[in-house]
């Protein structure tokens, strides 16, 4: 069976099995490799990635369910010629990762946690995250989420707030000075 | 080449300093030879083992430690480029492959000059004790907290104050001026008189021909501008945009995906495998059984996992069926009652103390068997081939890798090459003593053509681990009048470094030994190492002892550390940071713990609450004194990193032996704090300018008393078996 993926705004003719997980279509069939495998039950989110604006857990994501979709992986989450997202930057800015197998996960769920919320209670990030960092990266993420949810709401209010790190499906989010 | 050799000859002393037991190993030849594949660019100059300056005056530092996120690619370069009087700006690194050259030399001497054994997490498994000293040479670690205060302490400010002196005296040789006219800062050298100034670019390939001092002084602490300033981390970015390639993502042409399966009783055997059930399905190649496990080989991880589960196999446990947790827990209880004690400390007079106490108090502390469950599951790339072997992998050892992978497949370990990958994370599971993996990896090569990438599910990782050991611990300590211990006696399970196992001084009659009792487990090194259990049993014993004598746990460990200043300080500091004795919230209570681990102490104060009968933590705030610290940052990073490891293994953490073999397997049953349940966390570090102490490990010591002290404060209820999960709460 042949299934058709949009990812990170290339289209992708894939002739796999319908019920191979989305991830290991991704790293190894694809070799995208910067969606990571860390328990393949959907228990710790490292291989979260965006199907159709919404966070997936692509481990338990068969192929034939995502079959016509548009995918975003932690590649195609910056802007053009490597360009980081303002979460992105924010990640940087408060150093949040340390083994950093993690963070790609991490920073998918956390994009599509700010497109629908960009202003979210400690209580909505700690519903909205449930990524395992096995390192303890938590209370940095929340300072970065923090940080970021603050230029948002300082922002002129002209902007798009949903800029600020998340994707409209399949279009690489401009990056943007915080 | 004078000065290449000399160069050698720097380094050599410099790690080996007045130990002549260690020796210089490698020729100077031999270690120019290597040295020089480092160069990567013509018009490069290696200056030292451990620095390059490019003719545009960017400085490489190579670093032998491998990254798994305690930031030691970062730090190290620092230390290097404080002494260069390096622009930090100018400054990058590489990671040295795993050749002997840059075996961790530096290593032997921290320990060697600190007099301590060597750290026990080299004892671990492999037996490194039947090991002569000179062989840790063969040994690059990263682990027991050691990059910073051994690589860093002896060899990359060493190299970089004797560097920037080579570049002084060719920028004088240059001008014709007296070396002591000229000084050097920010990767330039200036000599003011005649207002001349020359990049060290520029300078490098003057220097090249000349000679270093052995012993270049050092700056003082005081004139520090790039230790103890927090930079942004070089491998941050790679990590922010999913470039970053850990083993598990490499990808070549012909490579071969292989799923594992070891036999689930630890040490047993394959017993028959029929490999029908999954010949030719998609993506299949073949089924290879190494004696202890099988592997399914194909293209997609998927593929050949699923093909594993189907795949018709059956191992002989070799006679561990039987045990269990509580088998283990029985035996270890009748070795402490009935088996040979080593003494580990013994001061004082405790039959007298023992007269003299008004109140003893005695008690029984338990610790499971966890896992390191670290966030890239094992797994190890490798290619067999014409008698040689190249390996794709992050570890904290390559030299301990090569080693293992040489030993497994009869070859020379010159005939093994090493390329280390960072680390999705290690805790020690990655460490020197517990190859098992690279052991297996090269074992399925070797059966196969071409390279293959071995990888191990999360379940398989979790079931073959190399647990931090489950142990029981008992203590016996009496009172005098006020209060106070006059003795203090305690028996446990494996002989440890003292450190882990060491009270206050100030208890004058002590005696701690343990027991031997060995099960087929397979153990290692796990955060902190035998930290972990001893700092949860001493610390909350302690804390009982306060309870009898009516005293405030903060004013009954202040007053046993009257002795030691700096550590009372730490204590201090803690209760200062939480305002220790003040009101709290209703249903609110505090525990607090202090703990010297890998020379570096730290005191916790936690703030719990029992939320639907579960114990819920608020607040850290955390007091460390590593003596200095090169990264401030990155030092609180590692803190926070530590509270959070050690609290998710109070909270949860257990790995249960049924059978001969460990239960859990997944996330799902061997849980992990998230956001959601990670508390507020506040860090202060204390720059004593003590000897230099580690940071990745000892932040996770104390946390588990300092909660369970607070359940104990908040409920009555004294914790003394872990996980915190297992305890009920009104
Ligand atoms: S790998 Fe998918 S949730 Fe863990
Ligand atoms: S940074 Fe290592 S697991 Fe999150």
């Amino acid at each position: 069976m042949s299934y058709q993926l949009t990812i990170n705004g290339t289209s992708h003719e894939l002739d796999v099995e319908g019920d191979m997980p989305l991830l290991w279509a991704l790293r190894d069939e694809l070799h995208l490799t910067g969606t990571k495998f860390g328990c393949g039950v959907a228990a710790c989110g490292a291989c979260t990635v965006q199907v159709d604006g919404v966070a997936v857990r692509s481990c338990s994501c068969p192929v034939e369910a995502a079959d016509g979709a548009i995918i975003t992986t932690i590649e195609g989450l910056g802007g053009p010629g490597g360009a980081m997202t303002t979460l992105q930057e924010a990640w940087t800015a408060h150093q949040v990762p340390q083994c950093g197998y993690c963070q790609s996960g991490m920073l998918m769920a956390v994009t599509a946690l700010l497109a629908e919320n960009p202003d979210p209670s400690d209580e909505d990030i700690d519903k909205g995250v449930s990524n395992v960092c096995r390192c303890g990266s938590y209370p940095r993420v929340r300072a970065a989420i923090r940080s970021v949810a603050q230029a948002i709401a300082t922002q002129d209010a002209t902007q798009d707030p949903t800029q600020a790190g998340a994707t409209e499906v399949g279009e690489a989010t401009s990056a943007e000075e915080m | 080449m004078g000065v290449l050799s000399r160069r050698n000859v720097l380094v050599g002393t410099a790690l080996v300093g007045g130990g002549l037991m260690v020796g210089v190993k490698f020729s100077p030849d031999k270690r120019l030879a290597r040295a020089r594949e480092m160069l990567e660019n013509p018009g490069e100059n290696l200056i030292t083992t451990w620095v390059k300056i490019s003719q545009d005056n960017i400085i490489t530092v190579i670093v032998p430690h491998a990254e798994m996120g305690q930031g030691v690619h970062t730090s190290l370069p620092m230390m290097l480029a404080e002494e260069l009087e390096a622009d930090w700006d100018l400054v990058t690194m590489v990671q040295a492959p795993a050749e002997t050259i840059y075996a961790n030399n530096a290593l032997v001497k921290g320990y060697l000059l600190d007099g301590k054994e060597i750290p026990a997490f080299l004892n671990q498994p492999a037996n490194w004790s039947t090991y002569q000293l000179g062989k840790y040479m063969d040994m690059q670690v990263t682990g027991g907290s050691t990059s910073v205060r051994t690589t860093g302490q002896y060899a990359m400010r060493v190299a970089g104050a004797a560097v920037k002196d080579l570049l002084i005296q060719a920028a004088a040789q240059k001008w014709d001026v007296p070396a002591r006219e000229c000084s050097a800062r920010l990767s330039q050298v200036f000599h003011n008189k005649s207002k001349r100034s020359a990049s060290y670019g520029d300078l490098a390939p003057g220097a090249a021909g000349m000679t270093a001092s052995a012993s270049p002084k050092l700056k003082a602490r005081d004139d520090f501008t790039i230790i103890g300033t927090s930079k942004p981390r070089f491998d941050i970015p790679g990590k922010v945009n999913g470039s970053a390639t850990y083993g598990i993502d490499i990808h070549m042409p012909g490579l071969k995906i292989a799923a594992i399966q070891a036999s689930p009783v630890f040490g047993g055997k394959v017993a028959r495998v029929n490999s029908g059930p999954v010949t030719g399905l998609r993506g299949i190649e073949t089924v290879v059984n190494i004696g202890d496990a099988v592997a399914v080989v194909g293209d997609n991880f998927w593929r050949v996992q699923s093909a594993l589960i189907n795949l018709d196999v059956q191992f002989d446990g070799g006679g561990n069926e039987s045990v269990s947790s509580d088998t283990i827990y029985a035996t270890q209880v009748r070795a402490i009652e009935a088996g040979k004690r080593k003494s580990n400390v013994s001061s004082g007079n405790l039959d007298e103390a023992r007269v003299a106490a008004v109140t003893t108090v005695d008690a029984e502390y338990r610790a499971p068997y966890l896992a390191h469950a670290q966030m890239e599951p094992l797994n190890c790339t490798a290619l067999v081939e014409d008698g040689k072997c190249e390996i794709w992998v992050g570890v904290q050892d390559g030299l301990a890798t090569r080693a293992a992978a040489a030993n497994a497949l009869g070859i020379a370990k010159e005939d093994v090459t090493v390329h280390l990958l960072p680390l999705g994370g290690g805790f020690g599971r990655r460490g020197g003593g517990v190859m098992d993996f690279i052991d297996r990896s090269v074992r399925v090569a070797a059966q196969l053509d071409g390279p293959v990438k071995v990888i191990w599910s999360r379940e398989e990782d979790m079931r073959q681990g190399a647990y931090r050991p489950a142990c029981v611990s008992r203590f016996e300590a009496g009172l005098d009048g006020s209060g106070k211990p006059v003795f203090w006696s305690n028996v446990h399970i494996m002989d440890e470094e003292a450190e882990a196992v060491h009270i206050p001084d100030s208890v004058a009659a002590q005696i701690i030994e343990s027991v031997e009792a060995p099960t087929h487990v397979p153990y290692g090194p796990w955060r902190s190492v035998a930290s972990s259990q001893h700092g949860f049993f001493i610390e909350s014993f302690i804390d009982e002892l306060a309870h009898m004598a009516g005293v405030d746990p903060y004013d009954y460990r202040r007053d046993l550390l009257g002795d030691d200043p700096r550590m009372a300080h730490v204590l201090e500091t803690a209760a200062r940071m939480s305002g220790w004795g003040g009101a709290l919230p209703e249903g609110r209570a505090r525990g607090i713990a202090v703990k010297k681990s890998f020379a570096t102490i730290v005191a916790q104060v936690a703030e719990v609450s029992i939320t639907q009968g579960a114990v819920r933590v608020h607040k850290v705030w955390c007091a460390a004194d590593p003596g200095d610290v090169v990264n401030p940052d990155t030092f609180r990073a590692q803190m926070e990193g530590g509270i959070i490891f050690g609290l998710t293994a109070a909270l949860y953490g257990e790995i249960t032996i049924e059978q001969g073999r460990a239960v859990q397997g997944n996330f799902p049953d061997y849980k992990m704090i998230t956001m959601a349940d990670t508390p507020e966390i506040e860090v202060e570090i204390i720059r004593s300018g003590a000897p230099w102490g580690g940071a990745g490990e000892p932040g996770t010591p104390p946390i588990a008393p300092a909660v369970t002290n607070a359940v104990f404060a908040l409920t009555g209820t004294r914790v003394r078996q872990l996980p915190l999960k297992n305890h009920e709460f009104g």
